[in-house]
């Protein structure tokens, strides 16, 4: 097995960003670029995420979000540029290696992609049936009523009805729970508020903070929920067609000469500022 | 004449100027030549298409193969489609097999009638069913039924993100969607072929025996006397071989599918026309290639003995 380490230029860094915990990242995108037909939606992003942190991707609709998202776990193939996850560069691993990799992550689509040929109940314990054989029966389904509380769902209500048959809220708290269901070191979120009451959203952020916290996840989170990206964030990246144009925290993003982030918290920013 | 020329001229020099670089020198191609281009590429687009998509399916015949022989394999995923393409499609196999044994029975034996032979309706109609009309026919049944069925279900798989969730989780989606739909209609269109020869076999005896007077007697003992067994073996193989052209063509369409409800029917649609005109025309080739093999077979096994 070959591994490509490749050195990240430096990126640059403005505002109150804290110094970096070591040179331990769990997952770095290079130079990425990726075109769809005629449409060059990732023009060039670099981003480094240490390990046990949490980064907030914002931007507007359509500006290549869940795109960057996708690459990152290796759904997707770039262009040019490398994404390395534990010192290896997953765009170039093979099949198997691949498939691997991806023991390491958990994700939350955008629109949940729950089975819709199973339950809520078999959509949460099918990664624990994939990859913990030594889960059966009782233990199973004691684990899957566990992720179930997790995400204040009733596993006796939501378990047995189909993913079509239960609220959009509902759906993404399963998808959610099935995400983590592993305990998987990395954790990419596609929205995982949106759609979901104040009280819940809440949960949500302290859950992610909580595998931080607790169990060291690391978590990449793409959010249109400002006051939660700057709740959970160690750092937080603005995209703009394609292209990263303001990363840092709160202040930096507050600060930004950028048009369209100006744009973006100028609500925000009546409101609480 | 002239308004034509004014209409050219008209077009070609007064573009809008936002649309003009100003690095542009070259001069505009004459119309003719434009349209001269414009017809060859329209008449190459569709030929390097073929090419492009049986390049893309072949591409995707050899991931099926790659995953095939991997652990783990799906047990589970195999029988539900076992029993979704076998039971799923039974009924319209037998009942078809039915009606083309009526109509096949029926004209034939206006056929040898004129000729007095009409003991010859039973084996002759065995003899088209288990070699050419069942594995076709239960093809097409099948392709209408299981194969749209196929790529509607990972079609909507596939614009849902489902699939994308799937190798998420460290789970191979061709592996765990495809090998066992392949392996299930492989197994499974002999049955149907079988299905189909025996109800098409049936419908033969009611029209001939039943309707038209032939002694039974003779229309069974002139069939076992006729039919040899390398007859049913091509029939089989090619049940087998169309199954997974539909498997490998419904997957391959459903997995490439993309732009919502619309794509989707787009790719239930295109497996149907692709699997109708693929199984069509490798019968044929199949013919060509089987027969031989069979008959070298059967001599080389009697030598055997
Ligand atoms: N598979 C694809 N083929 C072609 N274009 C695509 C594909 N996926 C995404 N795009 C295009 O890439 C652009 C970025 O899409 P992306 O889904 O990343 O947006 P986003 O930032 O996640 O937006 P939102 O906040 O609305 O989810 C969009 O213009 C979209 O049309
Ligand atoms: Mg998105």
């Amino acid at each position: 097995m070959t591994t490509q380490v490749v050195k990240p230029p430096e990126t640059a860094r403005t505002g109150d960003h804290p110094p970096l915990a070591g040179p331990d990242f769990a997952l770095r995108v290079v130079d990425l670029k990726k075109r769809f037909g005629a449409r060059q939606v990732i023009k060039g992003m670099s981003v480094d995420v240490p390990r046990g942190s949490i980064l907030v991707i914002l931007g507007g609709s359509g500006m290549g979000k869940s795109v960057l998202m996708k690459h990152m776990i290796g759904l997707l193939k770039p262009d040019a540029g490398a994404v390395i996850v534990d010192g290896q560069d997953i765009t170039r691993l093979k099949p198997l290696e691949l498939k691997q990799t991806r023991g390491k992550f958990g994700m939350v689509f955008q629109n949940g992609a729950l089975f819709d040929s199973m339950s809520n109940w078999e959509n949460v314990a099918f990664p624990l049936r994939e990859h913990r054989k030594d889960l059966k029966g009782a233990a199973l389904d004691a684990r899957v009523r566990e992720l179930f509380k997790v995400f204040s769902l009733d596993p006796d209500a939501i378990g047995p009805r189909s993913p079509s048959e239960v609220s959009g809220g509902q759906r993404k708290r399963v998808a959610l729970a099935r995400a983590v269901a592993l305990e998987p070191q990395i954790v990419l979120y596609d929205e995982p508020t949106t759609g979901l009451d104040p009280i819940t959203t809440d949960q949500v952020d302290e859950m992610i903070l909580a595998a931080k916290h607790k169990l060291g996840v690391t978590s990449i989170v793409i959010s249109h929920d400002i006051a939660s990206a700057f709740k959970i964030a160690d750092d937080i990246i603005f995209v703009y067609d394609g292209e990263i144009v303001c990363r840092g925290l709160k202040s930096a993003m507050l600060a930004s000469e950028h048009p369209f982030v100006q744009r973006f918290f100028a609500t925000w920013k009546e409101k609480n500022v | 004449m002239t308004v034509g020329r004014g209409n050219v001229v008209a077009l070609s020099t007064s573009p809008s100027p936002g649309a003009i670089e100003p690095t542009q020198v070259t001069p505009a191609p004459s119309p003719l030549r434009l349209a001269l281009r414009k017809t060859v590429e329209a008449m190459g687009r569709p030929a390097t298409e073929l090419i492009d998509e049986i390049g893309q399916l072949g591409l995707f015949c050899l991931d099926v193969l790659f995953w095939l022989p991997r652990r783990p394999f799906r047990w589970g995923q195999l029988a539900r489609h076992l029993r979704d393409i076998g039971f799923g499609s039974l009924f319209i196999v037998a009942l078809t097999g039915v009606f083309t044994g009526l109509a096949f029975g029926f004209q034939s034996l206006q056929g040898f009638r004129r000729f007095g032979a009409e003991a010859l309706v039973g084996p002759t109609t065995m003899l088209g069913l288990v070699r050419e009309l069942g594995p076709v026919l239960t093809g097409l049944m099948v392709a209408g039924r299981s194969g749209s069925g196929m790529a509607t279900e990972l079609g909507t798989m596939r614009v849902t993100e489902q699939i994308d969730a799937l190798s998420t989780m460290a789970v191979e989606p061709v592996q765990y969607l495809v090998v066992p739909r392949a392996i299930a209609a492989t197994l499974m269109m002999p049955f149907l072929t079988v299905v189909f020869c025996a109800a098409g076999y049936g419908g033969c005896y009611l029209m001939a025996v039943l309707r038209e007077g032939v002694d039974p007697g003779v229309f069974l003992y002139e069939t076992w006397q006729a039919l040899d067994p390398d007859d049913f073996y091509e029939g089989w193989i090619k049940g087998a071989v169309f199954g997974l052209q539909i498997a490998l063509i419904a997957s391959w369409q459903g997995f490439r599918a993309s732009g919502g409800a619309r794509g989707v029917g787009e790719a239930a649609t295109r497996t149907v026309v692709i699997a109708n005109v693929c199984i069509l025309v490798s019968t044929y080739l199949l013919a060509e290639i089987l027969d031989p093999l069979i008959h070298s077979w059967i001599r080389f096994d009697a030598l055997g003995k």
